[in-house]
């Protein structure tokens, strides 16, 4: 028999070789059951996700449906990992030389009402999305460019025939706003139905919406992922001020917030909730620019442009900015962890990435001197939002400052701002940003192209254009990463058509009895909730 | 028939024109209303700060310091620094400059602007008052922040247009006030007397009508500043007030009240005190003004 | 007396028009509108095509006169359509928050009420004494701090303390229940609103007892009673405050009106679903619908209360129903 420190020692191994054991498992069991009280900071317009473009309606009404295939919850940082939603096994490789792909769809998948599933309603689905009617909007219709046609060869293939082979495809089906519909409620009441009803497959039925207020789900007992959702519904809660949704997560109303936080508040939160708070931090698949309007002298003089991209001291903005606002990381036209990205030896070739700010600040000086505009005034147009845009708008205009250039921040409200960005176009520089939900960088560069109809430069660069059109047809993987170097130092250094300030960060603290939720890099991915679970 | 002496008459209305020579009034005031003496001194103190504001302050309020950022107050930063280094104290009496001149532009238009309309309003009487005081209930009416809302959203956002937006919920509220005053003015007979001897319609009204809403005017004048201070708070709560880098008290706590209550709360403090000392000021001045003026309100 | 009540019945239908008037331009005034706010949310490029069908469905890209005679004839035939944000019946809207805006409004006219009388009568009787100060300067204070900052200060400060005192910080629900469903939840969470709010208010009401008490109190007839030797408080409750409430129940008459609507900063700060909140965002998001109706509903209750504050004085002076 063992002695006393034997049976201690004993004790030690077996415990520290179950605390390993757990951890090679890695997960633990998921509970059942509770009911997950989130806040969401924004506003829902329309139940209708292909209509809509704003998380304030996707945290709280994604988790209604389901779609054809989806970003894996469990590694939603690697834009390469898909999974079958409704489809089933893989998520298909393209066949006929990258032009066809074929689905096969889950079998005893049930809308909330009853209606069971089949390849017609992913059909009717994406034939709203991808060719809508006369007076049927249809916000990612642009995406799907590449489409030809979408067949259903049996009740359970869906087959997309697609002009031309396009890595940009996949990611695009993935888009947490293609809600799939029953065929039946879209024949019986109409394409305008699903502004203001629901009826998906997904995790949770539709209880109420008080609008304004919350909106309520329940557990959906016949998911087709056994198991399930583990909660027993949830609550999206409605909270416009940041405030609000922090006190609430500090005072148990609320345990999760999917947006993010300023550090500050995830600092207060840390200090006062010790290890009750649990924090995820990624990168954001979002950048904050600042365009210069090309059709307004004398910024449509490259050096004026290459001037004011070089008075921005990235590095050292990051630095602290990044103690304040939900930006952080220096990087060029690529999200910032994608192979494709720039390394940082890369980036510091770039005007304006070099760490001697004093020297790049004496070349602007003399650049705008040589160019004849030593007292340059700007007029800067940004947008009425705390986080990130006014205090990187105050930032700016201190960074400026610097090099002699005196700018007045002319701040709107979100609507008149979109109106002097998009039509009236009467800025000099205007903040601008890009955020995408699926990371897919080959599409989202296109940002900077001035032929792109959400650059709003108002400038043509033809050399651009055709590196972009190499790009979007490159096979090699060395080559294409050559080819994208050229593709940032032509936008972003020589033209200087569009100035990458800083990359968002995402801060996510949420209480620590919430389990399973990854943080991704975007706040549109993963938000279905159903492998979300409560640890009390 | 006797022949009225003009030169008696004009001399008799001119006395009783006389109510409060306004020297008697300040030293009455002075000794009898200790507590608006104070809110007086509370004014003068913000007049004389944002007058020299280069000579007091040792910074500029406008120039990032990201090294120096959320400082607690010290020796070299008295009331901290907020979060992009810059020296709240600076600030803060800097941010006198732009409260006092959003306050005395919106109140000094507002209250002039609703000066003449009320008093027009009751001295033409008729049609005219009846449309005037139509319109002046629907702008009464209106919600004034969503006013202020439209008005900067249509306008942009910046001082000018916040003036704007704050001046007009004034003019009906003061041309409210001042036509009842006038009203009541209109029945005294020495109007009836003036126009009897043929005195012009301008000449009633500047010598006779106005000076006689001076009282609720100069009341309604300082409680307009120190609205006008807290309706830029609020709009800069809304995100819709003055724009950064102007320093400007709502803005600042607006900026700093959500998110550095409690790591850094010096940042969102002393603009809270500097503008509620400010509206207390104005209004304990204008209360004691009023108390003087009205010799209804005196102590026994 | 009739024709007193017919005059101004007929002079609410002018208001109410020039108010529908303002709104209507001033909203159109605004730079962008609902369509091109709804698909911008996250800088993509949306082409104009959505855009157009957009607008063409909510109506907005008709002739102005058109648009204009649409929403009158809609506000008088009360038809008042659907939100073009949300795409649900205005009225259903409306109705959602009215119950809370309601509640707050009358908890927040009791708590000034029963604040401001007695102190502003304290005030008025013991003038210019240092309890006159105090009160006074109690009153302004309600005035001169910024409604957020208390509302914040408020919340952090529960949170803070009740942390200190049982170790588990507690805040106000965040969402509304109804008085009827959940009494605890609901007092609990309107109970901040109502006294921030409250105390405010209170400091108005406060100095208009205070000033028309001292009026009365130097009227002939107090003088009278006084000398006839009735105690100097049957002489205040019985005579001198009943005569000053009128002007005291202008006040808060006109302040309750102000109120529905009016709060929109309490209601960001307490994050209640009331109308002022549904005001902002109606205005943030051009959605021209609900803005008309909530300006209409808004005036409306101005126009009604002043009307029966009006024909209050009018009962009780004849002297202005002959005017």
């Amino acid at each position: 028999m063992l002695n006393r420190t034997g049976r201690l020692a004993l004790a030690a191994v077996v415990g520290l070789g179950l605390t390993a054991g757990a951890g090679a498992a890695k997960a633990e069991t998921p509970k059942s059951g509770g009911i997950l009280n989130f806040v969401v900071g924004s506003k829902i317009p329309s139940y209708d996700g292909h209509q809509e473009t704003t998380f304030g309606m996707i945290h709280p009404i994604r988790p209604f449906y389901s779609l054809l295939i989806r970003v894996n919850p469990n590694n939603p940082s690697d834009p390469t990992d898909f999974e079958c939603d409704l489809c089933e096994g893989d998520v298909p490789a393209a066949t006929e030389n990258g032009t066809k792909y074929t689905f096969k769809i889950r079998k005893g998948v049930t809308f909330h009402d009853g209606t069971p599933l089949t390849s017609a309603d992913i059909k009717a689905t994406m034939d709203k999305i991808v060719f809508p009617p006369q007076g049927v909007p249809s916000a990612r219709k642009a995406f799907f460019r590449s489409v030809d046609t979408i067949t259903t060869p049996d009740s359970h293939t869906i087959e997309f025939k697609l002009k031309f082979p396009t890595a940009a495809f996949i990611p695009a089906l993935a888009t947490p706003f293609n809600f799939v519909y029953s065929k039946k409620d879209l024949d019986a009441h109409g394409m305008e139905w699903h502004k203001a009803n629901i009826n998906g497959t997904g995790p949770f039925t539709f209880v109420q919406h008080q609008p304004g207020a919350f909106v309520e789900g329940a557990k959906n007992p016949n998911y087709h992922f056994s198991g399930q959702p583990y909660l027993d519904g949830f609550k999206a809660i409605a909270a416009p001020k940041m405030a609000v949704r922090l006190s609430a997560i500090r005072g148990d109303r609320a345990s999760i917030e999917f947006r993010g936080f300023p550090p500050k508040a995830r600092d207060d939160l840390v200090k006062s909730l010790g290890d009750k708070i649990t924090v995820q931090e990624s990168d954001w698949n979002c950048v904050l620019l600042a365009t210069p309007n090309q059709k307004r002298k004398p910024f449509d003089k490259a050096q004026v442009r290459q001037a004011l991209t070089l008075g921005i001291d990235r590095w050292g903005g990051s630095k602290y900015l990044s103690q304040i606002a939900i930006v952080k990381t220096v990087g060029g036209v690529m999200f910032p962890n994608h192979p494709l990205a720039a390394t940082k030896d890369e980036l510091m070739q770039l005007k304006g990435y070099s760490s001697d700010i004093e020297a790049s600040r004496a070349e602007a000086k003399k650049l705008l001197a040589d160019a004849g505009h030593s007292g340059l005034k700007v007029d800067f147009s940004n947008r009425g939002v705390d986080q990130p845009y006014k205090v990187v708008g105050t930032w700016l205009v201190d960074q400026w400052r610097k090099i002699g250039v005196e700018t007045a921040q002319r701040v709107q409200p979100s609507g008149p701002f979109y109106d002097t960005l998009r039509k009236k176009k009467d800025f000099d520089v205007s903040i601008d940003f890009n955020c995408q939900s699926v990371i897919n960088p080959i599409a989202d560069m296109t940002k900077f192209l001035g032929s792109a109809g959400n650059n709003y430069g108002s400038f043509e660069d033809p050399e651009l254009e055709a590196i972009y059109a190499k790009i979007e047809k490159e096979g090699d993987a060395a080559t294409l990463r050559q080819l994208v170097r050229q593709y940032e130092t032509r936008s972003l250094s020589d033209e200087a058509s569009g100035m990458v300030t800083l990359w968002w960060y995402k801060i996510n603290p949420h209480r620590s009895y919430v389990k399973g939720w990854k943080i991704a890099p975007s706040h549109y991915l993963a938000q279905h909730l159903d492998h979300i679970w409560l640890d009390k | 028939m006797a022949i009225v002496n003009e030169a008696a008459l004009e001399a008799q209305v001119e006395e009783l024109e006389e109510k409060t020579p306004w020297f008697v009034a300040a030293k009455t005031m002075a000794r009898k209303q200790p507590v608006g003496v104070a809110g007086l001194f509370i004014v003068l103190l913000m007049i004389f700060a944002s007058i020299f504001a280069p000579v007091l302050t040792p910074f500029h309020p406008e120039y990032n310091s990201f090294e120096n950022m959320l400082t607690p107050p010290n020796a070299t930063y008295l009331m901290g620094t907020d979060q992009f280094g810059r020296d709240i104290f600076t600030r803060i009496i800097y941010g006198a400059q732009t409260a006092l001149f959003v306050g005395f532009s919106a109140a000094t238009i507002g209250a002039f602007a609703g000066l003449v309309l009320g008093v027009a309003s009751a001295y033409f009487g008729g049609v005219f008052d009846l449309v005037l005081q139509r319109i002046m209930d629907v702008f009464m009416a209106f919600p004034l922040i969503i006013l202020a809302l439209a008005v900067v959203a249509t306008l942009g956002a910046g001082t000018q247009n916040v003036i704007i937006a704050i001046t007009i919920p004034f003019i009906p509220q003061c041309a409210r006030v001042v036509r009842s005053n006038a009203l009541a003015i209109r029945e005294i007979p020495y109007v009836d007397a003036a126009r009897a001897l043929g005195f012009g319609h301008m000449r009633i009204i500047l010598r006779h009508m106005a000076p006689n809403v001076m009282a609720p005017f100069l009341i309604l004048f300082t409680a307009f500043v120190g609205q006008a201070i807290l309706l830029e708070a609020s709009l800069s709560y809304l995100g819709m007030g003055v724009q950064e880098p102007t320093p400007a008290w709502g803005l600042m706590l607006q900026g700093g009240a959500e998110e550095y209550a409690e790591s850094a709360p010096w940042v969102a403090i002393w603009p809270g005190v500097a503008i509620s000392l400010a509206v207390f000021g104005f209004n304990l001045f204008g209360d004691a003004v009023r108390d003087t003026l009205d010799p209804r309100l005196r102590s026994r | 007396m009739s024709k007193y009540i017919l005059k101004r019945v007929l002079l609410m239908i002018p208001t109410l028009i020039g108010a529908g008037v303002l709104v209507f331009f001033l909203m159109r005034l605004i730079p962008g509108d609902v369509c091109e706010l709804r698909f911008a949310g996250t800088g993509l490029y949306v082409d104009q095509e959505q855009i157009d069908t957009c607008r063409s469905n909510l109506g907005i890209d008709r002739p102005m006169f058109i648009q204009f005679a649409d929403f009158m004839f809609g506000f008088f035939t009360f038809d008042y359509g659907e939100s073009m944000w949300t795409g649900k019946p205005i009225l259903f809207e409306i109705g959602l928050r009215f119950e809370l805006s309601l509640q707050v409004a009358i908890m927040a006219t009791f708590v000034a009420t029963i604040i401001a009388i007695p102190l502003g009568a304290i005030s008025a009787i013991k003038q210019d004494t240092w309890l006159d100060y105090a009160v006074r300067t109690f009153a302004i204070a309600g005035i001169a701090i910024p409604s957020f900052w208390l509302g914040i200060m408020i919340i952090l400060g529960l949170l803070i303390v009740t942390q200190a005192v049982t170790g588990i910080p507690w805040m106000p629900p965040i969402e509304y229940r109804s008085l009827w469903d959940d009494p605890m939840h609901n007092l609990s969470q309107l109970i901040w609103p109502a006294v921030a709010t409250g105390y405010r208010y209170s400091a108005v009401a406060t100095r208009m007892t205070r000033s028309a008490l001292l009026e009365v109190l130097r009227e002939d007839y107090i003088r009278t009673a006084r000398a006839k030797g009735l105690i100097e408080k049957v002489v205040i409750n019985r005579h001198a405050l009943k005569n000053a409430m009128l002007p005291v129940v202008t006040i808060i008459g006109i302040e309750f009106a102000f109120l529905m609507g009016g709060l929109v900063v309490t209601e960001q700060v307490f994050n209640l679903n009331g109308l002022g909140k549904l005001f902002v965002e109606s205005v943030q998001n051009h959605d021209y619908a609900m803005t008309q109706a909530l300006v209409m509903l808004v005036v409306l209750i101005f126009v009604v209360t002043n009307f029966f504050i009006d024909l209050c004085y009018a009962w009780l002076d004849p002297r202005i129903r002959y005017s």
